[in-house]
Protein backbone atom coordinates (compact mmCIF):
# COMPACT_ATOMS: atom_id res chain seq x y z
CA UNK A 1 0.00 0.00 0.00
CA UNK A 2 2.66 2.60 0.61
CA UNK A 3 5.23 1.42 -1.56
CA UNK A 4 4.04 3.38 -4.34
CA UNK A 5 4.93 6.66 -2.58
CA UNK A 6 8.15 6.21 -2.26
CA UNK A 7 7.86 6.95 -5.66
CA UNK A 8 8.61 11.02 -6.10
CA UNK A 9 5.83 11.05 -9.52
CA UNK A 10 3.38 9.60 -7.33
CA UNK A 11 3.57 11.58 -4.40
CA UNK A 12 3.38 14.32 -7.24
CA UNK A 13 0.21 12.84 -8.57
CA UNK A 14 -1.38 12.14 -5.10
CA UNK A 15 -0.62 15.92 -4.36
CA UNK A 16 -2.16 16.68 -7.63
CA UNK A 17 -4.94 14.98 -7.10
CA UNK A 18 -6.06 15.00 -3.66
CA UNK A 19 -5.82 19.09 -4.25
CA UNK A 20 -7.78 20.08 -7.17
CA UNK A 21 -10.24 16.72 -6.26
CA UNK A 22 -10.72 18.86 -3.09
CA UNK A 23 -10.76 22.61 -5.05
CA UNK A 24 -13.06 20.40 -8.24
CA UNK A 25 -15.59 19.19 -5.76
CA UNK A 26 -16.56 21.86 -3.92
CA UNK A 27 -16.50 23.73 -7.11
CA UNK A 28 -18.72 21.62 -8.88
CA UNK A 29 -21.54 21.39 -6.11
CA UNK A 30 -22.27 25.16 -7.15
CA UNK A 31 -21.43 23.88 -11.33
CA UNK A 32 -24.18 20.80 -10.48
CA UNK A 33 -26.92 23.13 -8.04
CA UNK A 34 -26.56 25.99 -10.84
CA UNK A 35 -27.34 23.59 -14.09
CA UNK A 36 -23.60 24.48 -15.45
CA UNK A 37 -22.63 20.65 -15.88
CA UNK A 38 -22.89 21.20 -19.38
CA UNK A 39 -20.89 24.35 -19.93
CA UNK A 40 -18.06 22.67 -17.93
CA UNK A 41 -18.03 20.14 -20.46
CA UNK A 42 -18.06 22.68 -23.09
CA UNK A 43 -15.30 24.85 -21.65
CA UNK A 44 -12.95 22.29 -21.10
CA UNK A 45 -13.51 20.67 -24.56
CA UNK A 46 -12.90 24.30 -26.11
CA UNK A 47 -9.89 25.10 -24.83
CA UNK A 48 -7.83 22.44 -26.88
CA UNK A 49 -6.50 24.37 -29.35
CA UNK A 50 -4.61 26.70 -26.41
CA UNK A 51 -3.01 23.52 -25.34
CA UNK A 52 -2.22 22.24 -28.40
CA UNK A 53 -0.34 25.50 -29.22
CA UNK A 54 1.15 25.58 -25.32
CA UNK A 55 2.52 22.17 -26.82
CA UNK A 56 3.69 22.71 -29.81
CA UNK A 57 5.76 26.03 -28.29
CA UNK A 58 6.85 24.07 -25.31
CA UNK A 59 5.47 26.22 -23.16
CA UNK A 60 3.46 25.28 -19.58
CA UNK A 61 -0.12 24.14 -20.81
CA UNK A 62 -1.74 26.87 -18.36
CA UNK A 63 -0.51 29.72 -20.89
CA UNK A 64 -2.49 28.50 -23.94
CA UNK A 65 -5.09 27.23 -21.61
CA UNK A 66 -6.22 30.52 -20.15
CA UNK A 67 -6.85 32.79 -23.52
CA UNK A 68 -8.63 29.99 -25.34
CA UNK A 69 -11.02 29.49 -22.29
CA UNK A 70 -11.74 33.11 -21.92
CA UNK A 71 -11.98 33.16 -26.02
CA UNK A 72 -14.65 30.32 -25.57
CA UNK A 73 -16.47 32.17 -22.88
CA UNK A 74 -16.76 35.06 -25.18
CA UNK A 75 -17.45 33.62 -28.04
CA UNK A 76 -19.85 31.65 -26.00
CA UNK A 77 -21.35 35.11 -24.72
CA UNK A 78 -21.44 36.65 -28.25
CA UNK A 79 -22.94 33.51 -30.18
CA UNK A 80 -25.64 33.36 -27.68
CA UNK A 81 -26.93 36.71 -28.66
CA UNK A 82 -27.25 35.94 -32.04
CA UNK A 83 -31.27 35.86 -32.84
CA UNK A 84 -32.92 32.07 -33.19
CA UNK A 85 -29.35 30.50 -31.85
CA UNK A 86 -29.89 30.33 -27.99
CA UNK A 87 -27.41 29.70 -25.28
CA UNK A 88 -27.10 25.47 -25.50
CA UNK A 89 -26.99 26.53 -29.81
CA UNK A 90 -24.05 28.83 -29.00
CA UNK A 91 -21.72 26.69 -26.79
CA UNK A 92 -22.18 23.65 -29.74
CA UNK A 93 -21.30 25.87 -31.95
CA UNK A 94 -18.11 26.99 -30.15
CA UNK A 95 -17.42 24.12 -28.61
CA UNK A 96 -17.25 22.49 -31.86
CA UNK A 97 -15.56 24.81 -33.57
CA UNK A 98 -12.89 25.31 -30.79
CA UNK A 99 -12.28 21.20 -30.74
CA UNK A 100 -12.19 21.35 -34.12
CA UNK A 101 -9.61 23.91 -34.27
CA UNK A 102 -7.10 21.80 -31.69
CA UNK A 103 -7.79 18.59 -33.82
CA UNK A 104 -6.73 20.28 -36.98
CA UNK A 105 -3.34 22.05 -35.38
CA UNK A 106 -3.25 18.49 -32.85
CA UNK A 107 -3.02 16.45 -36.33
CA UNK A 108 -0.72 18.57 -38.46
CA UNK A 109 3.19 17.27 -39.21
CA UNK A 110 4.50 20.41 -37.16
CA UNK A 111 3.00 18.99 -33.75
CA UNK A 112 5.20 16.66 -31.16
CA UNK A 113 4.25 13.54 -30.42
CA UNK A 114 2.74 12.77 -27.45
CA UNK A 115 -0.31 15.27 -28.16
CA UNK A 116 -2.76 12.13 -26.83
CA UNK A 117 -1.89 13.41 -23.06
CA UNK A 118 -3.71 16.46 -23.92
CA UNK A 119 -6.53 14.40 -24.43
CA UNK A 120 -6.30 11.95 -21.46
CA UNK A 121 -3.89 13.71 -19.39
CA UNK A 122 -0.92 13.18 -17.85
CA UNK A 123 -1.25 12.88 -13.95
CA UNK A 124 2.37 11.58 -13.83
CA UNK A 125 4.26 13.57 -16.01
CA UNK A 126 2.98 16.82 -13.11
CA UNK A 127 5.89 18.58 -12.00
CA UNK A 128 6.55 20.24 -8.68
CA UNK A 129 5.81 23.77 -10.08
CA UNK A 130 1.97 22.02 -11.16
CA UNK A 131 1.51 21.15 -7.11
CA UNK A 132 2.75 24.56 -6.36
CA UNK A 133 0.17 26.12 -9.03
CA UNK A 134 -2.65 23.39 -8.16
CA UNK A 135 -2.08 24.62 -4.37
CA UNK A 136 -2.58 28.38 -5.08
CA UNK A 137 -5.69 27.62 -6.59
CA UNK A 138 -7.01 25.49 -3.69
CA UNK A 139 -6.31 28.39 -1.74
CA UNK A 140 -7.50 30.91 -4.24
CA UNK A 141 -10.78 28.80 -4.26
CA UNK A 142 -11.54 28.08 -0.74
CA UNK A 143 -11.66 31.78 -0.20
CA UNK A 144 -13.49 33.05 -3.20
CA UNK A 145 -16.08 29.68 -2.18
CA UNK A 146 -16.13 31.58 1.19
CA UNK A 147 -16.69 34.92 0.46
CA UNK A 148 -19.36 34.13 -2.32
CA UNK A 149 -21.30 31.55 -0.30
CA UNK A 150 -23.90 33.53 0.71
CA UNK A 151 -24.88 34.98 -2.51
CA UNK A 152 -24.29 31.78 -4.77
CA UNK A 153 -27.00 30.39 -2.71
CA UNK A 154 -29.47 33.58 -3.36
CA UNK A 155 -29.37 33.91 -6.91
CA UNK A 156 -29.38 29.91 -7.35
CA UNK A 157 -32.35 29.76 -4.78
CA UNK A 158 -34.00 32.53 -6.49
CA UNK A 159 -32.83 34.57 -9.41
CA UNK A 160 -35.62 36.66 -9.18
CA UNK A 161 -36.32 38.00 -5.60
CA UNK A 162 -31.86 38.10 -5.68
CA UNK A 163 -31.20 41.64 -7.01
CA UNK A 164 -33.71 42.93 -3.89
CA UNK A 165 -31.25 41.47 -1.26
CA UNK A 166 -28.58 43.33 -3.63
CA UNK A 167 -27.58 40.45 -5.29
CA UNK A 168 -26.65 39.80 -8.89
CA UNK A 169 -27.76 36.74 -10.49
CA UNK A 170 -25.45 37.54 -13.63
CA UNK A 171 -22.29 38.66 -11.38
CA UNK A 172 -22.94 35.36 -9.75
CA UNK A 173 -23.09 33.30 -12.72
CA UNK A 174 -19.91 34.95 -13.55
CA UNK A 175 -17.95 34.65 -10.50
CA UNK A 176 -18.82 30.69 -10.99
CA UNK A 177 -17.72 30.45 -14.38
CA UNK A 178 -14.20 32.23 -13.84
CA UNK A 179 -13.84 29.70 -11.05
CA UNK A 180 -14.72 26.47 -13.02
CA UNK A 181 -12.61 28.35 -15.88
CA UNK A 182 -9.84 28.25 -13.59
CA UNK A 183 -9.97 25.05 -12.30
CA UNK A 184 -10.75 23.44 -15.52
CA UNK A 185 -7.44 25.18 -17.18
CA UNK A 186 -5.10 23.85 -14.11
CA UNK A 187 -6.77 20.29 -13.56
CA UNK A 188 -6.17 19.59 -17.26
CA UNK A 189 -2.60 18.81 -17.10
CA UNK A 190 -3.35 16.07 -14.82
CA UNK A 191 -6.55 15.04 -16.10
CA UNK A 192 -6.64 15.38 -19.88
CA UNK A 193 -8.96 17.89 -22.16
CA UNK A 194 -11.74 14.74 -22.01
CA UNK A 195 -12.11 13.47 -18.65
CA UNK A 196 -11.09 16.85 -16.73
CA UNK A 197 -15.42 17.50 -16.74
CA UNK A 198 -15.64 14.39 -14.18
CA UNK A 199 -13.57 15.94 -10.89
CA UNK A 200 -16.28 18.91 -11.55
CA UNK A 201 -19.38 16.85 -11.92
CA UNK A 202 -19.35 13.53 -10.91
CA UNK A 203 -18.13 14.23 -6.71
CA UNK A 204 -20.74 16.84 -6.74
CA UNK A 205 -23.46 14.70 -8.06
CA UNK A 206 -22.49 12.15 -5.81
CA UNK A 207 -22.27 14.17 -2.79
CA UNK A 208 -25.77 16.03 -3.65
CA UNK A 209 -27.84 12.52 -3.56
CA UNK A 210 -26.00 12.17 0.18
CA UNK A 211 -26.48 15.45 2.01
CA UNK A 212 -29.32 18.25 1.94
CA UNK A 213 -27.24 21.64 3.02
CA UNK A 214 -24.75 23.25 0.73
CA UNK A 215 -21.67 23.22 3.16
CA UNK A 216 -21.99 19.58 4.22
CA UNK A 217 -22.43 19.02 0.03
CA UNK A 218 -19.36 20.54 -0.25
CA UNK A 219 -17.23 19.13 2.05
CA UNK A 220 -18.19 15.79 1.26
CA UNK A 221 -18.10 16.09 -2.30
CA UNK A 222 -14.13 17.61 -1.98
CA UNK A 223 -13.27 14.24 0.12
CA UNK A 224 -14.93 12.18 -2.27
CA UNK A 225 -12.81 13.58 -5.42
CA UNK A 226 -10.17 13.48 -2.89
CA UNK A 227 -11.16 9.74 -2.28
CA UNK A 228 -11.76 8.58 -5.87
CA UNK A 229 -8.86 10.59 -7.09
CA UNK A 230 -6.20 8.44 -5.22
CA UNK A 231 -7.91 5.18 -5.68
CA UNK A 232 -7.69 5.94 -9.33
CA UNK A 233 -4.06 6.51 -8.84
CA UNK A 234 -3.77 3.04 -6.94
CA UNK A 235 -5.55 1.65 -9.37
CA UNK A 236 -3.31 3.19 -12.34
CA UNK A 237 -0.04 1.63 -10.49
CA UNK A 238 -0.89 -2.02 -9.81
CA UNK A 239 -2.85 -2.07 -12.98
CA UNK A 240 -1.14 -0.30 -15.59
CA UNK A 241 -4.18 1.44 -16.72
CA UNK A 242 -3.72 5.24 -18.05
CA UNK A 243 -3.92 7.78 -14.96
CA UNK A 244 -5.93 10.22 -16.23
CA UNK A 245 -8.53 7.61 -17.11
CA UNK A 246 -8.40 5.53 -13.79
CA UNK A 247 -9.27 8.64 -11.62
CA UNK A 248 -12.15 8.78 -13.65
CA UNK A 249 -13.23 5.46 -13.67
CA UNK A 250 -13.13 5.86 -9.87
CA UNK A 251 -15.13 9.46 -9.62
CA UNK A 252 -17.50 7.05 -11.84
CA UNK A 253 -17.45 4.25 -9.23
CA UNK A 254 -18.38 6.81 -6.20
CA UNK A 255 -21.34 8.50 -8.14
CA UNK A 256 -23.08 5.05 -9.09
CA UNK A 257 -22.51 4.26 -5.08
CA UNK A 258 -23.74 7.15 -3.85
CA UNK A 259 -27.11 6.44 -6.15
CA UNK A 260 -28.37 3.66 -3.94
CA UNK A 261 -26.92 5.39 -0.54
CA UNK A 262 -28.41 8.47 -1.71
CA UNK A 263 -32.20 6.25 -1.98
CA UNK A 264 -31.84 4.70 1.16
CA UNK A 265 -31.22 7.84 2.81
CA UNK A 266 -34.02 9.94 1.20
CA UNK A 267 -36.30 6.31 2.13
CA UNK A 268 -34.98 6.04 5.75
CA UNK A 269 -36.04 9.85 5.91
CA UNK A 270 -39.39 9.31 5.43
CA UNK A 271 -39.06 11.05 1.20
CA UNK A 272 -40.47 8.27 -0.62
CA UNK A 273 -41.77 9.60 -3.54
CA UNK A 274 -45.16 8.51 -4.42
CA UNK A 275 -46.41 7.92 -8.06
CA UNK A 276 -48.84 10.75 -8.62
CA UNK A 277 -52.24 10.36 -7.04
CA UNK A 278 -51.26 7.59 -4.39
CA UNK A 279 -52.20 8.32 -1.12
CA UNK A 280 -50.21 7.38 2.18
CA UNK A 281 -52.78 4.73 4.17
CA UNK B 1 -52.31 62.78 6.34
CA UNK B 2 -51.00 60.70 4.84
CA UNK B 3 -47.27 60.65 4.35
CA UNK B 4 -45.73 60.16 0.94
CA UNK B 5 -46.25 57.20 -1.01
CA UNK B 6 -44.10 53.91 -0.89
CA UNK B 7 -44.59 53.33 -4.32
CA UNK B 8 -46.44 55.74 -6.97
CA UNK B 9 -47.21 55.05 -10.30
CA UNK B 10 -47.81 57.76 -12.66
CA UNK B 11 -49.08 56.73 -16.43
CA UNK B 12 -46.74 54.19 -16.53
CA UNK B 13 -46.30 51.24 -18.85
CA UNK B 14 -43.61 48.88 -19.09
CA UNK B 15 -42.70 45.81 -21.14
CA UNK B 16 -40.07 43.27 -21.95
CA UNK B 17 -39.41 44.79 -25.45
CA UNK B 18 -40.62 47.98 -27.40
CA UNK B 19 -44.55 46.85 -27.04
CA UNK B 20 -45.75 47.45 -23.13
CA UNK B 21 -46.79 44.52 -21.29
CA UNK B 22 -48.77 47.38 -18.79
CA UNK B 23 -49.97 50.54 -19.33
CA UNK B 24 -52.06 53.26 -18.11
CA UNK B 25 -50.88 52.10 -14.37
CA UNK B 26 -51.41 54.90 -12.04
CA UNK B 27 -51.69 53.88 -8.51
CA UNK B 28 -50.13 55.13 -5.06
CA UNK B 29 -49.01 52.35 -2.27
CA UNK B 30 -49.21 54.24 0.90
CA UNK B 31 -48.14 52.77 4.57
CA UNK B 32 -50.60 50.21 5.89
CA UNK B 33 -52.04 49.60 3.01
CA UNK B 34 -52.64 45.85 1.40
CA UNK B 35 -53.02 46.35 -2.35
CA UNK B 36 -54.36 43.76 -4.61
CA UNK B 37 -53.28 43.64 -8.21
CA UNK B 38 -56.13 41.47 -9.45
CA UNK B 39 -55.91 40.40 -13.28
CA UNK B 40 -55.77 36.66 -14.71
CA UNK B 41 -52.61 35.35 -16.24
CA UNK B 42 -50.73 37.11 -18.70
CA UNK B 43 -52.61 40.38 -17.26
CA UNK B 44 -49.07 41.70 -16.48
CA UNK B 45 -49.19 41.22 -12.54
CA UNK B 46 -45.75 39.84 -12.59
CA UNK B 47 -44.88 42.29 -15.09
CA UNK B 48 -46.21 45.19 -12.59
CA UNK B 49 -43.88 43.41 -9.89
CA UNK B 50 -40.76 43.35 -11.93
CA UNK B 51 -41.23 46.80 -12.67
CA UNK B 52 -41.45 47.72 -9.03
CA UNK B 53 -38.20 46.01 -8.32
CA UNK B 54 -36.48 47.82 -10.45
CA UNK B 55 -36.11 45.01 -13.42
CA UNK B 56 -37.68 47.08 -15.88
CA UNK B 57 -37.38 50.25 -17.76
CA UNK B 58 -40.40 52.19 -17.94
CA UNK B 59 -41.74 52.74 -21.71
CA UNK B 60 -43.93 56.09 -20.21
CA UNK B 61 -44.83 57.65 -17.43
CA UNK B 62 -42.95 56.97 -14.00
CA UNK B 63 -42.94 54.75 -11.12
CA UNK B 64 -41.40 55.78 -8.15
CA UNK B 65 -40.51 53.12 -5.33
CA UNK B 66 -39.37 55.00 -2.21
CA UNK B 67 -38.65 51.46 0.16
CA UNK B 68 -36.84 48.79 0.08
CA UNK B 69 -39.31 46.22 -1.43
CA UNK B 70 -38.66 42.13 -0.34
CA UNK B 71 -40.32 39.62 -2.28
CA UNK B 72 -41.93 36.21 -1.61
CA UNK B 73 -41.95 34.55 -5.05
CA UNK B 74 -44.15 31.91 -6.39
CA UNK B 75 -42.70 29.00 -4.54
CA UNK B 76 -43.43 26.17 -6.93
CA UNK B 77 -41.31 27.84 -8.86
CA UNK B 78 -38.15 27.58 -6.51
CA UNK B 79 -36.63 24.50 -6.71
CA UNK B 80 -38.16 22.52 -3.62
CA UNK B 81 -34.81 19.82 -3.87
CA UNK B 82 -32.54 23.44 -3.07
CA UNK B 83 -29.79 22.14 -0.61
CA UNK B 84 -31.21 25.15 1.98
CA UNK B 85 -32.91 24.64 5.44
CA UNK B 86 -35.81 27.13 6.95
CA UNK B 87 -33.52 29.45 8.26
CA UNK B 88 -30.51 29.60 5.90
CA UNK B 89 -33.33 30.93 3.70
CA UNK B 90 -34.48 33.78 6.06
CA UNK B 91 -30.99 34.34 6.80
CA UNK B 92 -30.55 35.44 3.03
CA UNK B 93 -32.48 38.57 3.73
CA UNK B 94 -29.42 39.98 5.80
CA UNK B 95 -27.20 40.30 2.57
CA UNK B 96 -28.97 43.59 1.71
CA UNK B 97 -27.50 44.98 4.53
CA UNK B 98 -23.67 43.36 4.22
CA UNK B 99 -21.16 44.66 2.55
CA UNK B 100 -20.01 41.93 -0.29
CA UNK B 101 -16.94 40.53 1.79
CA UNK B 102 -19.18 39.91 4.95
CA UNK B 103 -21.34 36.32 4.92
CA UNK B 104 -23.51 36.04 7.29
CA UNK B 105 -22.66 35.60 10.82
CA UNK B 106 -24.46 34.35 14.43
CA UNK B 107 -25.61 37.95 14.86
CA UNK B 108 -27.02 37.90 11.23
CA UNK B 109 -28.43 33.76 11.54
CA UNK B 110 -30.32 35.44 15.51
CA UNK B 111 -32.21 37.99 13.28
CA UNK B 112 -33.44 35.51 11.10
CA UNK B 113 -34.37 33.16 13.81
CA UNK B 114 -36.52 35.74 14.96
CA UNK B 115 -38.12 36.61 11.97
CA UNK B 116 -38.88 32.70 11.69
CA UNK B 117 -40.32 32.82 15.40
CA UNK B 118 -42.52 36.07 14.43
CA UNK B 119 -44.26 34.23 11.54
CA UNK B 120 -44.81 30.98 13.69
CA UNK B 121 -42.47 28.73 12.31
CA UNK B 122 -39.48 28.97 15.28
CA UNK B 123 -39.37 25.39 15.65
CA UNK B 124 -39.40 24.63 11.78
CA UNK B 125 -35.89 26.60 11.38
CA UNK B 126 -33.82 23.44 10.93
CA UNK B 127 -35.69 21.72 8.25
CA UNK B 128 -35.25 21.40 4.71
CA UNK B 129 -36.91 24.39 2.97
CA UNK B 130 -38.41 22.30 -0.05
CA UNK B 131 -39.58 20.11 2.77
CA UNK B 132 -42.38 22.66 4.32
CA UNK B 133 -46.07 23.02 3.24
CA UNK B 134 -46.55 25.57 0.64
CA UNK B 135 -48.10 28.00 3.48
CA UNK B 136 -45.11 27.57 5.28
CA UNK B 137 -42.61 28.15 2.67
CA UNK B 138 -45.13 31.64 1.79
CA UNK B 139 -44.33 32.46 5.44
CA UNK B 140 -40.47 31.38 5.34
CA UNK B 141 -40.03 33.82 2.55
CA UNK B 142 -41.87 36.49 4.14
CA UNK B 143 -39.81 36.35 7.47
CA UNK B 144 -36.76 37.18 4.46
CA UNK B 145 -38.80 39.85 3.98
CA UNK B 146 -38.65 40.94 6.96
CA UNK B 147 -35.17 40.43 8.18
CA UNK B 148 -34.33 42.34 5.26
CA UNK B 149 -36.18 45.13 6.64
CA UNK B 150 -38.79 45.50 3.84
CA UNK B 151 -40.98 48.27 4.21
CA UNK B 152 -42.65 46.72 1.08
CA UNK B 153 -43.61 43.09 0.69
CA UNK B 154 -44.25 42.41 -3.22
CA UNK B 155 -45.90 38.79 -2.80
CA UNK B 156 -46.77 36.92 -6.34
CA UNK B 157 -50.09 34.32 -6.06
CA UNK B 158 -48.85 33.33 -2.58
CA UNK B 159 -52.33 31.86 -1.73
CA UNK B 160 -52.64 28.90 -5.03
CA UNK B 161 -51.94 25.72 -3.56
CA UNK B 162 -52.72 26.55 0.08
CA UNK B 163 -55.31 25.13 1.78
CA UNK B 164 -58.14 26.78 3.76
CA UNK B 165 -56.45 27.13 7.56
CA UNK B 166 -53.10 28.08 5.73
CA UNK B 167 -54.94 30.86 3.55
CA UNK B 168 -56.47 32.59 6.84
CA UNK B 169 -53.13 31.85 8.74
CA UNK B 170 -51.56 33.57 5.46
CA UNK B 171 -53.80 36.44 5.39
CA UNK B 172 -53.81 37.13 9.04
CA UNK B 173 -50.19 37.63 9.05
CA UNK B 174 -50.34 40.31 5.84
CA UNK B 175 -53.02 42.26 7.50
CA UNK B 176 -50.38 42.53 10.79
CA UNK B 177 -47.89 43.57 8.55
CA UNK B 178 -49.67 45.89 7.11
CA UNK B 179 -50.61 47.80 10.59
CA UNK B 180 -47.22 47.75 11.62
CA UNK B 181 -47.14 50.11 9.28
CA UNK B 182 -45.84 48.01 5.92
CA UNK B 183 -46.67 48.39 2.14
CA UNK B 184 -47.97 45.09 0.85
CA UNK B 185 -48.60 44.09 -2.68
CA UNK B 186 -50.08 41.33 -3.79
CA UNK B 187 -50.82 39.60 -7.33
CA UNK B 188 -53.64 37.26 -7.63
CA UNK B 189 -56.04 36.47 -9.51
CA UNK B 190 -58.66 35.59 -6.87
CA UNK B 191 -61.71 37.82 -6.56
CA UNK B 192 -61.92 36.82 -2.66
CA UNK B 193 -58.53 37.57 -1.52
CA UNK B 194 -58.76 41.24 -3.09
CA UNK B 195 -62.14 41.76 -1.60
CA UNK B 196 -59.79 41.59 1.89
CA UNK B 197 -57.40 44.03 0.85
CA UNK B 198 -57.59 47.89 1.09
CA UNK B 199 -56.92 48.22 -2.29
CA UNK B 200 -57.12 46.66 -5.55
CA UNK B 201 -55.51 47.57 -9.19
CA UNK B 202 -56.91 45.80 -12.22
CA UNK B 203 -54.46 44.72 -14.53
CA UNK B 204 -55.63 43.32 -18.24
CA UNK B 205 -52.51 44.17 -19.95
CA UNK B 206 -53.29 47.56 -19.02
CA UNK B 207 -54.80 49.45 -16.01
CA UNK B 208 -58.30 48.34 -15.75
CA UNK B 209 -59.68 50.32 -12.74
CA UNK B 210 -58.28 51.27 -9.28
CA UNK B 211 -59.06 51.84 -6.21
CA UNK B 212 -61.19 50.43 -2.91
CA UNK B 213 -62.81 46.92 -3.44
CA UNK B 214 -66.16 47.78 -2.58
CA UNK B 215 -66.13 49.92 -5.35
CA UNK B 216 -63.79 48.22 -8.24
CA UNK B 217 -65.04 45.32 -7.84
CA UNK B 218 -69.02 46.31 -7.48
CA UNK B 219 -68.45 46.98 -11.24
CA UNK B 220 -69.06 44.17 -13.07
CA UNK B 221 -67.70 45.45 -16.61
CA UNK B 222 -64.53 46.50 -14.56
CA UNK B 223 -64.60 42.47 -14.18
CA UNK B 224 -65.14 41.27 -17.69
CA UNK B 225 -62.59 43.75 -18.58
CA UNK B 226 -59.99 42.19 -16.21
CA UNK B 227 -60.73 38.77 -17.08
CA UNK B 228 -61.10 39.59 -21.17
CA UNK B 229 -64.62 38.36 -21.10
CA UNK B 230 -63.88 35.26 -19.67
CA UNK B 231 -66.39 33.32 -17.00
CA UNK B 232 -66.33 35.08 -13.66
CA UNK B 233 -66.60 32.91 -10.64
CA UNK B 234 -67.73 34.77 -7.62
CA UNK B 235 -67.58 33.81 -4.47
CA UNK B 236 -71.03 33.83 -2.33
CA UNK B 237 -70.82 34.22 1.41
CA UNK B 238 -71.08 30.68 2.29
CA UNK B 239 -68.17 29.16 0.17
CA UNK B 240 -70.74 28.65 -2.34
CA UNK B 241 -69.93 30.42 -6.07
CA UNK B 242 -72.31 32.07 -8.58
CA UNK B 243 -70.98 32.02 -11.97
CA UNK B 244 -71.13 35.00 -14.32
CA UNK B 245 -70.75 33.98 -17.93
CA UNK B 246 -69.80 36.94 -19.54
CA UNK B 247 -72.88 37.61 -21.62
CA UNK B 248 -75.03 37.45 -18.44
CA UNK B 249 -72.88 40.27 -16.24
CA UNK B 250 -73.11 42.70 -19.79
CA UNK B 251 -76.65 43.89 -19.06
CA UNK B 252 -75.67 44.92 -15.39
CA UNK B 253 -72.81 47.10 -16.59
CA UNK B 254 -74.89 50.26 -17.64
CA UNK B 255 -75.89 51.03 -14.36
CA UNK B 256 -72.97 52.62 -12.99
Amino acid sequence: MLAPLQEPFMQRALAEVVLLGAAGGAIGCWVVLYGFSYAAESLAHSIFPGLVLAAIAGVPLLLGATPAIVLAALAIALAARVAGVGREGAIAVVVTTMFGLGALLALSPRSPPGIESLLFGDVFGVTGADVATATAFVAFAAIALRLLHGRLLVAGFDRGGAPALGVSPTLADVALLVLLAAGIAIAVQGLGNLLVVAVFVGPAAAARQLSERMPATMLLAAALAALAGTAGLYLSYYAGTAGGASVALAIVVVYLLSLPLGRLRAIRRGRTLLPAGATIG
Amino acid sequence: MPAEPLIEAVGFAAGYDAAPAISGVQFALREGQRLALLGSNGGGKTTLLRAILGELRPLAGTLAVHAACGTVPQTERSRLDYPVSALDVATMGTLAGLPWWRRPGRRERAAAARALDRVGLADLAPETFGKLSGGQRQRVLIARALVQDARVLLLDEPFSGLDRPSSERLEALIAELAREGRGVAIATHDLEQARACDLVLCLAGRQVAFGPPAEVLADVGVLEATYGGAIVELPGPRGGRAILPPHHHHDHGHGH
